[in-house]
């Protein structure tokens, strides 16, 4: 298979020499084929193809040359079907195709006329001047009467070249004609599966902008074919042909533009003659008008125009200089030309194959097994910047470690840049003290709020002289003991009611831990306020009042409500603080009272009593609340202070390595340069300046800008169990609510609208109207269905299908939320359930759909 | 609703009836009655198309009465529109047997209604209480927490939740109170204005000179808050429309800031004093019975349409005491069977057994409630067996302790 480009170059230059000619092409075959040569593993495939085609073709097509079909194979790379189809239409008989069996159209009529007329008339070449134009031609020209040629173009679509070469009179090309026509069955062929679908009249208009000319791929009878006589033969023509254009040249710019011609120059000048070569084994049907046209600013076509010559020899050859080679050719010699040809042969069949993609090497060659140069040159960079994090990362990093810095790392660009830093290794590195959140629970006026005003006033959280002003402030309302309780209700609402309304959220430092009290309010109509400060503890200290009638109303209310919420919300570490010890003279029967009275209600609750812990003190005084109580009545207790007792409380186990999960408790201006600031616990993960985060359910996105920590010092990074202010950037304040969720892009949790879960009944429970929680979050649901009643111990079922859950009782039940946003929920995510203002229960997400 | 003319045979229930629906909540009603099967007859406005021949047509809208046996009903809530669609069953010169159409019933226009089944009792119950226009409380009322309320119309027999604001309010905290008393302003600024626009414009619709009472509902003292906040701004803007409604506000104390919050509203003394009505309040009042007997499992309360069936053959919903609770959906149902099957438990109930039977509005709160119960409900004169499946009594109170519990 020699390079048939390479060749017609080298002859027309004029190497008469058969010595020299062979030569020549020896050395270009050898020059040019140094990459394409076939490998050994092509001709065994070759070798193969050949057999498999020969059976394929069975002996109908027995005469079909070896290296046709070689040729075919090369063409469809090896593909047995496609030179199968390729050859069988090559090879077969040239009669189908003008019989047509469709009923005779107008057109048909018309094209039957042009074709019979062709042989007859003066032996005019027509000039194809490229499929596109045709088309266009078809029902523009149709209309100006010009039926007959705008027929013969028709037919000539449809049948292909292959049936005007037939028609031909110029008998002289049969010394080539083999091969030219084999060059034009095959184009023929795929014409006809181009134009298979398209409609006789109203072509549509997108089929007529796209299609470009199909230039000829000449076979040149290269293939061994060739002959002195041809090559002559040759040389002859061409010499005709640069007569023939260079009288055309002189002859165009002298006459004046035809009517009909120049309409179709009017269709041509779009399609750019240069890219529509003249196919020389077709014979163009136009009256030779065609080129009295001025001619359109390209020379080529010009050039390429055979003038007729009604007297003169014909004998044609390809033009072999003009031609562009064959796409075979093209593939071996790798000829700049044939880009835009298999561009279009692919566009015209669809399916062009990958050249080479069957071969051994290519498949067995993985290119993308080992990292590009460009990425090496990342890699190296990005070493080199890390260098310093690389230092501190820890040998024995886990797979989940590594998940979580992968998942730090999908940082998507802003304006914000991030340090990229590894988290969780920082914080482990940083030796920074425990971090425990603490929620201060219990009934209403039993002193939670001055019992916390009275540890940060003596841990020296605030100084004296805003203590003192509050004192006096309370003291012109009359209201002096609430000074300390100040501390923590700053509303003027809350002052002047004396009630806690909503969380506050204060931090302080021990030695060995940095704490943030979550002060809770202790009235009824609050607690999804005080649910909010529950689902970000680690503990809770529950503070009961030791006077007795102020005990037994707690223990019917917010006592009992808040151990319960606690106790459902997963939180098992509870100080029981004895509060106002002072008005009862530190009695140690009274303390001992409400302990039993309080333990039998936390067994009945189902808590682990080794997790409890009771401590007697007195906020309003501070006994016994960071210092030893000086009263003597108190000498018979030896245990820790409420300061010890909060230190000896280990947090609960951080999950670090999860994907972030933060509940946001607090939307605020931070400041002039932070215009959109967000505060609250992160339950899960690690977060660092520039991470994108998404709200839910908003579902919108935003990037952190800067971090700062309940002290109010800047950090560039925070942990879970953390409670840090996060200053946001790119989101607009209305997609961020109280008790919204933020999670990682990259791990976002679903919006649930109907669930499953395990209920601890605190009421009776119905199918009925619950508000449901997630922390501050809550929306409207449905109990549909009561499933089951459950063991508490073992989760079995005891009873299907209740009519009512009993306090107390565990059940399955079916939840469906009303709205349409859902809740923000995973599996093992706790609830609480209530109704009417009170807690009817707590439940434990088991599915959802 | 006004009742025009009434041709109902008392023994067979066949005839029909002229309405003249004159308020919003008319509509509500007329939704209730409409029956797919029904015919109905109103003034319609319909295009109609004329061939003029050669190809040429006009077409021209033109009102005529039309009668159509109903195929499906569409109430829009929020507008209070009803649609009927239908079929034609009434030929006239524009328009053939059997076309569709769709009318839209409106205020102060006429609508025939009749039932090709007959006015069943509870059609007629339904009708003659529609047409009660001695009882026309409303009320406007607001349940409200921190940075969020609702706005919420009360009429007899709907609860229609008319706007929803929320502003989001900072937190209090470290530097930060100067924010949130600003936040509470502009909550309150944006609440009053919402609501001004929503009361003022349903006066406008009404054009009644009558002020129409405001409830404020919501824990803690919000609503306090709020009401010292319009009493302020009445003052200092001088705006007549609110110095006259002051007056009329009451506070209500609801454990939380949704709509169904307002069933412990509407049951307050606060609320029954306002209200003329009683008709919801006892219906909220025989729900919490209900729910008291469920809570006591003294076996004299079911629920559930199995149950009720099972309850009403045992006669255990009859005199002295037994109260059937069904919600209006049940006979809204399209399924006519179905319909029929909760017409006959109702008469049943009332003319057997001499039961109660109360009809709560699927659009009120103790309406809303029956229905998470399946929409029916019964409280019964004497305890039925225990339903359930029978269950194994493990007193495991005590054993607890040192296992882990499954929550």
């Amino acid at each position: 298979m020699p390079p048939k480009a390479g060749f017609s170059r080298a002859k027309t230059v004029g190497y008469d020499d058969d010595d020299i000619y062979d030569d020549y092409s020896e050395e270009e075959y050898v020059g040019e084929g140094e990459g394409e040569a076939m490998s050994e593993e092509d001709k065994e495939q070759m070798a193969a193809g050949v057999i498999k085609v020969r059976e394929a073709l069975g002996s109908e097509y027995s005469k079909v040359k070896e290296v046709d079909i070689q040729d075919a194979l090369w063409n469809y790379y090896y593909d047995v079907g496609k030179s199968v189809t390729f050859l069988k239409n090559k090879y077969a008989p040239k009669a189908p195709a003008p019989a047509k069996p469709k009923a005779v159209s107008r057109f048909d009529q018309a094209a039957g006329a042009a074709d019979a007329k062709t042989p007859t008339s003066t032996g005019k070449h027509m000039l194809i001047c490229g499929t596109e134009s045709t088309a266009r031609a078809m029902s523009n020209l149709a209309i100006d009467g010009e039926g007959e040629s705008i027929a013969s173009l028709c037919e000539t679509l449809r049948d292909g070249l292959a049936a005007m070469s037939r028609e031909t009179p110029f008998t002289e090309r049969t010394a080539r004609s083999q091969a030219s026509s084999c060059a034009s069955d095959y184009t023929s062929a795929r014409t006809k599966d181009f134009f298979w679908d398209v409609p006789w009249g109203n072509v549509p208009c997108s089929r007529l902008a796209t299609i470009t000319a199909q230039p000829a791929t000449h076979k040149g009878g290269l293939l061994g074919g060739s002959s002195k006589l041809a090559a002559l033969a040759a040389k002859r023509k061409q010499k005709q042909q640069e007569e023939a254009a260079a009288k055309a040249d002189a002859a165009a710019n002298g006459l004046a533009a035809d009517k009909a011609v120049a309409l179709l120059d009017r269709l041509n000048i779009r399609d750019k003659p240069a890219s529509a070569p003249v196919r020389d084994d077709t014979k163009p049907r136009y009256p030779k008008k065609r080129s009295e046209t001025p001619p359109p600013p390209e020379p080529a076509p010009v050039e390429e125009e055979p003038i007729p010559e009604p007297q003169g020899i014909r004998i044609e050859f390809p033009n072999l200089r003009a031609k562009q080679p064959s796409m075979f050719g093209a593939i071996l010699c790798g000829s700049p030309q044939d880009e835009p040809r298999n561009q279009h042969v692919e566009s015209a069949l669809n399916s062009f194959p990958l050249p080479y993609a069957n071969a051994k090497a290519f498949t067995d060659a993985d290119p993308f097994s080992k990292p590009s140069p460009d990425d090496l040159v990342r890699q190296a960079q990005a070493r080199s910047a890390g260098a310093p994090k690389s230092k501190t990362k820890t040998k024995g990093s886990t797979d989940g470690e590594k998940l979580a810095e992968s998942v730090e790392k999908l940082v998507v660009e802003t304006k914000v840049k991030s340090k990229n830093l590894n988290v969780v290794d920082e914080y482990r590195n940083c030796g920074l003290k425990k971090v425990a959140n603490f929620v201060v629970i219990g009934h209403v006026d039993h002193g939670k709020s001055t019992l916390m005003g009275r540890l940060l006033y003596d841990l020296k959280v605030v100084d004296e002289r805003s203590v003192d002003k509050l004192r006096q402030e309370a003291e012109t309302i009359g209201k002096s003991s609430f000074a300390l309780a100040w501390l923590m209700d700053q509303t003027p609402e809350e002052r002047s009611r004396g009630v806690t309304v909503d969380i506050a959220t204060v931090p302080f430092e021990t030695e060995q831990t940095s704490f943030t009290i979550l002060d809770a309010p202790g009235h009824r109509d609050f607690i999804p306020n005080m649910i909010a400060g529950v689902s970000q503890a680690d503990f809770a200290v529950l503070v009961v009042d030791a006077q007795e009638n102020s005990f037994q109303s707690g223990l019917k209310g917010q006592t009992k409500e808040h151990a319960l919420i606690v106790r459902s919300m997963g939180i098992q570490r509870l100080i029981v603080a004895v509060n106002k010890m002072d008005t009862v003279s530190w009695s140690k029967e009274r303390f001992d009272k409400v302990r039993q009275a309080t333990t039998a209600f936390f067994e009945t609750a189902s808590f682990s009593l080794k997790n409890i812990t009771f401590i007697p003190c007195a906020g309003l005084t501070g006994d016994n609340v960071t210092k030893r109580v000086a009263d003597e009545n108190a000498e018979w207790y030896s245990g820790p202070t409420f300061l010890e007792a909060l230190e000896a409380s280990e947090p609960k186990p951080r999950a670090l390595e999860r994907p972030l999960r933060l509940t946001i408790n607090d939307v605020f201006r931070g400041s002039g340069q932070n215009p959109l600031s967000i505060s609250g616990q992160i339950e899960a993960g690690t977060l660092q300046i520039g991470d994108v985060v998404l709200a839910l359910p908003s579902r919108e996105t935003a990037t952190i800008k800067a971090i700062e920590l309940p002290d109010g010092s800047p950090a560039d990074w925070a942990v879970a169990g953390q409670i840090p202010t996060l200053h946001l950037v790119d989101i607009d304040v209305v997609h961020l609510r109280l008790g919204d969720l933020l999670c990682a892009p990259t791990a976002p949790v679903r919006l649930v609208k109907s669930f499953t879960c395990k209920m601890l009944a605190f009421e009776h429970v119905m199918p009925q109207f619950v508000d449901v929680f997630r922390g501050k979050q809550q929306a409207t649901g449905l109990i549909t269905a009561l499933a089951s009643i459950l063991d508490k111990n073992t989760g079995e079922v005891t009873r299907r299908k209740p009519r009512i859950v009993r306090p107390g009782e565990v059940a399955r039940v079916r939840i469906e939320l009303e709205g349409s946003a859902g809740l923000p929920l995973e599996v093992g995510g706790r609830i609480v359930l209530r109704d009417g203002g009170r807690t009817v229960g707590a439940g434990l997400l088991e599915s959802y759909t | 609703m006004k009742l025009l003319r009434q041709q109902i045979e008392a023994k067979t229930g066949a005839g029909s009836a002229t309405l003249l629906p004159e308020e919003p909540e008319d509509m509500w009603h007329a939704y209730n009655l409409i029956q797919p099967t029904d015919q109905i007859r109103a003034k319609a406005i319909r295009r109609i198309s004329k061939d003029m021949g050669a190809g040429a047509v006009t077409s021209q809208r033109i009102a005529l009465d039309l009668t159509i046996a109903v195929t499906s009903t569409d109430f829009d809530l929020a507008s209070n529109e009803l649609h009927v669609a239908g079929r034609v069953v009434s030929e006239n010169e524009h328009v053939k047997l059997g076309s569709h159409h769709t009318l839209d019933l409106e205020l102060n226009r006429k609508f025939t209604l009749e039932k090709v089944d007959g006015w069943d009792s509870v059609a007629v119950g339904m009708l003659s209480e529609a047409c009660n226009t001695s009882s026309r409380a409303e009320m406007w009322a607001v349940v409200m927490g921190e940075g969020i309320a609702n706005i919420c119309l009360i009429t007899e027999h709907q609860t229609v939740l008319r706007n929803r604001v929320e502003v989001a309010v900072p937190r209090k905290g470290k530097g930060h109170m100067e924010q949130h008393n600003k936040g509470l302003e502009k909550f309150h600024n944006t609440l009053l204005g919402t609501l001004q626009r929503d009361m003022e414009g349903a006066k406008r619709d009404a054009q009644t000179e009558k002020t129409v009472p405001l409830l404020l509902a919501s824990a803690g003292f919000y609503a306090q808050a709020f009401l010292q906040f319009i009493k302020e701004y009445a003052v200092r803007s001088g705006n007549k429309f609110l110095q006259a409604l002051v007056p009329s506000i009451v506070i209500a104390h609801s454990a939380g800031e949704h709509v169904h919050n307002l069933a412990e509203v509407l049951a307050s003394p606060a609320c029954t004093a306002k209200l003329s009505d009683a008709k919801f309040t006892r219906e909220t009042a025989l729900m919490d019975t209900f729910m008291k007997h469920m809570r006591l499992e003294d076996g004299r309360a079911a629920y559930g349409p199995r149950e009720i069936e099972r309850a009403v053959e045992s006669g255990a919903v009859g005199r002295g005491g037994g109260v059937l609770l069904i919600s209006n959906t049940l006979f809204r149902s399209h399924n006519l069977a179905e319909r029929k099957r909760w017409v006959a438990l109702v008469d049943r109930v009332k003319e057997v057994e001499g039961g109660e039977v109360r009809v709560l509005s699927s659009l009120h709160e103790s309406g809303k409630r029956l229905e998470a119960l399946g929409s029916i409900a019964a409280i019964l004169t004497y305890p039925l067996e225990e339903m359930d499946e029978e269950e194994e009594d493990v007193a495991n109170g005590v054993r607890a302790n040192d296992e882990e519990m499954i929550i």
